[in-house]
């Protein structure tokens, strides 16, 4: 298994969970017939209160897009010209979101710095006519409210939000490489303070309403409602207007005063923020923060910073200027457009492209608790699917169901969960020895060892107790799913599957012709771990059915995965890209490097882990099966470092983390990671001479990127990738390729094959073969005007 | 005609349905005889409607009936029930049903109560209570809890062992004192005394006391929000009340309402089940202390008690913490009639629901309601009164919405249909738990003798008690008048 703990910068990516699943789309709008009728705004009065709705056509979000901006400014000055309307109320008609956001493709169309900057301004000015506003503004939130929604939002003067699960505010422009361009630097320093607002900008993550209520952030919640004469989204989103329509009354009266109390500590940090020295301090404190997390390799959160420090020092007027230049620079930057790549490229893994499967999965088996497979289970449980997790001892068991448990017992600690949730979660899970009740199950998850006889082993006793129609995932990082799939009876049994034959459904038998027998057995390649990682690679043979794919992609969804679907083979994709690198990382080793300084090489690079860790969190023994499983299959090409370094270890008993020795020592509460000195006589055995003429710092970074990048490449020569956004998003999410690069394909269009090439070559007179560029790579070096993406 | 109508005169008038289904292929052949047809029809069945309302005894099952039932005045908490512990208060409610009913003691089989917040010395408050009163040691006892629904359930318990057979005699009643409740230490610190208890050298003892801390001294109150919600009652009425948009207005007109007509029944003397409760050391308390008829406008002074600032339910439109206990004497037809007695009602259909705590938590009559009803083969037209648990005005209008909504029925409850809404001149019309009080595990009793009174008082046949009760469960009865 390969097993890449998520760390730093890596995890940063889940606040664009949120964002997706709200099913965000960013579309282009015709602009043509908003200038006839207003199409994404319309308003109506109440008394004297003028309700603004927002709701963008065709799409489940509302975004920023040039139209919704004409339109909104269009009616806000109705609004203010009118003199019947006295205070108005700003509120999305969409059931989970107020805005989510400014129109990425608005930015992406935007060919000059110039242009971006513009952009920025002419938001700027819409919200600061928001907060000049003579007549109070009630915004009114429900859902989703982030970036320029939240920028919006906090220019009004009374902010009510539902305290929905979904409703979630934030500034998550970091995430894509950019910061809040339409004032938010400006405005939320003062709202919430500076420490409190650095945090947000900093790391883009989103805070549910309650925490904003506490925060300052909105002034009043509102809760969610049951059914009622309607359904509940819907009467929500109407006790959210109506009650927003009695404060914004309130507020154009006096009777209610837009400022609110602040609590003593929140007092104390603004007097201590408004002496100079303590502002420097706290300035220079975040910078050598962010410095230290991002090692230079992001521009936004230093320009975020400087902004703010702008803002604060200069003025607003100077504030606004720098925020809207800094957003233009940043979002030309190559980082900014390697982020937004791999935004969009999750957002395309977040589909099912096979369709919606036959039949739901319902029931799940997992076979094996490890932490693989607990950590299924968890993903499982939690989504209400029925899961059955069974081991073959009471122990392994005993442990697994913990591991379960602990793991949705923290969320109860960080109050994502209620201890009442929990355990009605929880009773979803059932802990067995046997196989009893594996005869309703829609689909079995085998993360047993990995070891070919015994998952041929465990196939066969499967089968011999599933119904027909049950998919059987094989959770394994490098076994080829048609070898497993070998000695399954089911090709033949499942051929016209009965429940196929019953509904007479097409599908079923388009994929006869299409395959021959299609084929129940699929793979299913998590990534430990599970409740952290979110890719998912999904294998497919040749043999494997369209409804099993799809049934295999809609369960990888429900579980929150972002995925991937592959083409059989050794290694499939992510395994076969990390092999060629691992190689290299040992024989780097070899050449005498220091793993921590290798380490502190590619961290540098922006990898979240460094490569000797990743050898030890991964394990030693998985390493040495995988590099001789795939160098077996693919020779010399997967050559370099001499695998007797990992077989030694392994004999020694350094087996990583796991084992509490590997390249590190790894201590129980202990966080220093000291190197394990009795690698010393290993690598002094196995000792290579270096070549000077690759070996600078630069060269060893490249020489496991390259290697990297071209194996990824190949793939998608090959076939196994379908496409370069999957080849991103497993690479940046699986295996921690550095996301500010983008992923192998962006990194190669934005870096310049030619380039990468004429490292390969270099590389390749030194140590040949296995630096040779694939073809396809050496096709976009020769003609410059190929991309991966156009 | 007669050869038409014949064939169905035996059946019961339940199957009106039925019976319009198959008028209709008839009405088809000849529309011009078939309108006379169908008006004859309906007239005939009004005259069987009326004329004998059938009785809901059902075959080989025994007849339980009422013969009487009392309960102690309900007061707002802490007032002169201040200084009582919870068995006191079941105690005089168990001796005013013996002084009502003159039931001799060793007759009684069985004893059951209903209570909510348990005070822990007396957990089996039904067996104290008994013990006090002076029945016979020999009869047993014990204590059922169900939340708002705790003496709803101690009577249907009561009437499950009669109707099988195991007992002719049941006293079946409920108590709450919400004066005074169990406050205890935090978990910390009893599991620090519980150490200590076990300790066994002194310095273990040291070393167990060194680990206390002072926040262990914070004391833990009993819950007042749903375990599995961690939301108030009051919270999810307001937010029920949203849902079905009933305004701040109709609240305070319905608790209004309440309490009017409590006033009006307590001036007439119509709440004949209260007995006097000479308490120990104070007055002898003879009516209830919490119907304060007010004026609307005082009401729209309140400010909101859960949702703040803007929630519709206050202080006034809410049942309020009381104390108080009831008892009634339950027992097999035959029984009754060969002791002598007259009794007042039977006690037939009930039903139990449930639904999501969250969401729907007070909802419980509007889902059981229809289904007592059709248990029962009754309709709505067919109930005279009606005695409803009022725990808020907004749960109560937020039922009626729902019970007058197709789109809830069929969304909600798998009904074609709505439920109907009850007609409000039949409805609580001696006032309810908003004025006259709620103690938690006593309302039930109070709500069966009030349907039970009101049919003898005002002549009907049928009367339908329903209540919600924390947990998002729900209950309903049919009592029936016990013919004069």
């Amino acid at each position: 298994m390969v097993a890449c703990r998520a760390i730093g910068i890596l995890s940063r990516f889940s606040a664009f969970r949120i964002l997706r699943s709200r099913g965000y789309i960013c579309r282009n709008f015709t602009g043509s017939s908003a200038l006839l009728t207003r199409t994404h705004i319309n308003y109506g009065v109440k008394g004297d209160v003028a309700v603004v709705r927002i709701n963008s056509p065709n799409s489940k979000v509302n975004t920023l897009s040039k139209e919704l901006h004409s339109e909104f400014s269009e009616v806000m000055n109705e609004i203010w010209a009118s003199d019947q309307i006295r205070s108005a109320v700003l509120i999305s008609s969409k059931p989970g979101c107020f805005i989510a956001g400014a129109d990425i493709n608005m930015l992406a169309a935007c060919k000059t710095l110039q242009e971006v900057t513009q952009l920025s301004q002419e938001a700027q000015r819409i919200v600061e006519k928001l907060e000049k506003s003579t007549k109070p503004i009630v915004a009114a939130i429900n859902g989703s409210c982030l970036g320029g929604g939240l920028e919006v939002a906090i220019s009004c003067q009374y902010r009510i939000a539902t305290k929905d699960r979904k409703t979630v505010l934030g500034t998550p422009e970091v995430l894509l490489g950019a910061l809040p361009g339409a004032g938010g630097t400006q405005r939320l320093p003062k709202m919430v303070g500076v420490p409190a607002a650095l945090d947000m900008m900093l790391t883009g993550r989103s805070i549910r309403a309650d925490r904003a209520k506490k925060m300052g952030l909105v002034d009043q919640l509102v809760e969610p409602l049951g059914p009622g004469l309607k359904p509940p989204e819907e009467r929500t989103i109407e006790y959210l207007e109506e009650v927003a329509i009695t404060f914004a009354k309130g507020l154009a009266d006096k009777k209610i005063s837009p400022k609110r109390d602040k609590g003593l500590v929140e007092k104390l940090t603004a007097y201590a923020m408004t002496i100079p020295f303590v502002r420097q301090q706290v300035y220079k404190k975040v910078e050598e923060k962010v410095r230290k997390q991002t090692k230079g390799l992001y521009p936004a959160p230093l320009k975020i910073i400087d902004v703010v420090k702008t803002g604060i020092e200069q003025g607003s007027d100077a504030g606004y200027l720098c925020e809207s230049q800094k957003f233009g620079e940043l979002v030309m930057t190559k980082e900014s457009k390697a982020l937004m790549g791999l935004y969009h490229g999750q957002v395309l893994c977040k589909k099912n492209k096979f369709g919606a499967p036959q039949k739901d999965v319902k029931h799940l088996a997992i076979l094996g608790a490890g932490l693989m497979g607990a950590g299924i289970a968890q993903v499982s449980v939690d989504k209400g699917l029925k899961t059955i997790l069974k081991d073959a001892t009471l122990t392994a068991l005993d442990r697994g169901q913990q591991q379960v448990f602990k793991g949705l017992n923290d969320k109860v600690k960080k109050k994502a969960l209620t201890s009442f949730e929990r355990d009605s979660i929880f009773s979803n899970l059932t802990g067995q020895l046997d196989y009893q009740g594996f005869e309703k199950a829609d689909m079995v998850i085998e993360a047993v060892f990995e070891d070919l006889s015994l998952k041929h082993r465990v196939l066969k006793e499967v089968e011999a107790v599933i119904p027909d129609h049950c998919i059987f995932a094989s959770n394994t990082s490098a076994l080829p799913i048609s070898e497993i799939a070998a000695v399954s009876k089911r090709p033949e049994k499942c051929f016209p599957s009965r429940e196929g034959m019953l509904s007479g459904s097409s599908p079923a038998f388009s994929d006869l012709l299409a395959f021959g027998s299609p084929c129940q057995v699929i793979g299913m390649h998590y990534f430990s771990p599970v409740d952290k990682m979110q890719l998912l690679e999904i294998i497919t043979t040749e043999k494997t059915s369209k409804d099993t794919s799809a049934s295999a992609v809609a369960v990888g969804l429900k579980q929150g995965k972002v995925i991937i679907v592959v083409k059989d083979g050794p290694g499939f994709y992510t395994t076969r890209c990390l092999a060629p690198m691992m190689s290299e990382v040992i024989r780097i080793l070899q050449e005498g490097v220091d793993p921590k300084k290798l380490d502190s090489l590619t961290t540098s690079f922006g990898f979240p882990v460094g490569a000797a860790t990743l050898v030890d969190e991964v394990g030693v023994d998985v390493a040495k099966h995988v590099a001789e499983d795939l160098g077996k299959v693919f020779g010399e090409r997967f050559g370099g470092g001499n695998p007797e370094l990992l077989t030694q270890m392994v004999s020694k008993g350094f087996l990583g983390r796991k084992s509490g020795k590997g390249f590190y020592i790894y201590q129980e509460g202990v966080k220093r990671k000291d190197l394990n000195s009795d690698m010393d006589s290993i690598l002094a055995s196995l000792k290579l001479p270096p070549k000077s003429e690759v070996s600078s710092d630069e060269d060893i970074q490249f020489r496991l990127v390259t290697r990297f990048v071209n194996e990824a490449v190949m793939c998608l020569q090959e076939g196994i990738l379908a496409t370069p956004a999957e080849g991103d998003i497993g690479a940046v999410f699986g295996l921690g390729f550095p996301p500010c690069l983008g992923g192998p394909f962006r990194f190669v269009d934005l870096y310049g094959a030619q380039k990468i090439v004429d490292r390969l070559k270099k590389y390749e007179a030194a140590y040949g073969k296995q630096f040779t560029p694939c073809q396809l790579l050496a096709d976009h070096a020769n003609s410059p005007n190929k991309k991966f993406y156009q | 005609m007669t050869i038409l109508t014949y064939p169905f005169k035996n059946l019961p008038t339940a199957s009106k349905w039925a019976l319009r289904f198959s008028i209709r292929p008839l009405s088809c052949s000849s529309q011009l005889r078939a309108a006379p047809v169908v008006f004859v029809f309906k007239l005939y069945l009004k005259a069987v409607q009326t004329k004998t309302k059938k009785t809901l005894a059902k075959p080989n099952i025994r007849n339980v009936v009422v013969v009487d039932g009392v309960r102690t005045p309900f007061l707002l908490s802490g007032t002169s029930y201040k200084d009582l512990m919870p068995h006191d208060l079941a105690r005089a409610a168990l001796t005013g049903l013996l002084h009502r009913t003159s039931v001799p003691k060793e007759v009684v089989d069985y004893i059951i109560f209903g209570t909510v917040i348990q005070e822990v010395k007396t957990s089996n408050v039904a067996r104290e209570a008994a013990l006090g009163a002076g029945f016979s040691d020999k009869t047993p006892a014990h204590t059922v809890t169900m939340a708002c629904i705790s003496a709803n359930q101690a009577m249907t318990t009561g009437v499950g062992l009669i109707a099988s057979g195991q007992c002719d005699v049941i006293v079946a009643g409920g108590v709450e004192l919400m004066s005074d409740v169990p406050i205890r230490h935090s978990r910390k610190m009893r599991k620090l005394m519980l150490d200590l208890n076990k300790a066994k050298s002194m310095g273990q003892r040291l070393s167990l006391i060194s680990k206390f801390r002072f926040n262990f001294l914070a004391p833990e109150l009993p819950a007042v929000s749903e375990f599995s919600t961690s939301e108030t009652m009051g919270h999810s009425a307001d937010r029920l009340a949203a849902a079905f948009a009933v305004s701040r207005l109709e609240q305070d007109e319905y608790a209004l309402r309440s309490h009017s007509l409590a006033k009006k029944a307590q001036d007439e003397g119509l709440l004949s089940d209260v007995v006097p409760f000479k308490v120990p050391g104070k007055d002898t308390v003879t009516k209830d202390n919490g119907i304060r008829p007010s004026s609307l406008e005082q009401m729209a002074k309140l400010k909101p008690a859960f949702i703040k600032p803007y929630g519709t339910v206050t202080a006034a439109n809410s049942s309020f913490l009381t104390d108080g206990a009831s008892a009634m004497l339950i027992m097999a037809e035959e029984k009754a009639l060969a002791m002598g007695y007259k009794p007042k009602a039977y006690l037939r259909d009930f039903m139990y629901v449930s639904q999501d705590p969250k969401d729907q938590l007070l909802l419980g009559p509007t889902y059981a309601t229809p289904k007592v009803l059709e248990k029962a083969g009754l309709t709505m037209n067919d109930i005279d009164a009606f005695e409803f648990h009022e725990a808020f005005s907004g749960q109560i209008l937020a039922n009626f919405k729902a019970m007058d909504s197709d789109w809830f029925a069929e969304n909600y409850m798998g009904r074609k249909t709505k439920v109907g809404l009850p007609p409000l001149e039949k409805f609580n019309n001696w006032g309810g738990s908003l004025s006259l009080g709620h103690p938690f595990g006593a309302t039930g009793c109070r709500l069966v003798m009030a349907a039970a009174n009101r049919l003898r008082k005002e002549g009907g046949q049928y009367g339908l008690v329903a209540a919600c009760a924390a947990g998002g469960q729900g209950h309903a009865m049919i009592v029936e008048a016990y013919p004069k």
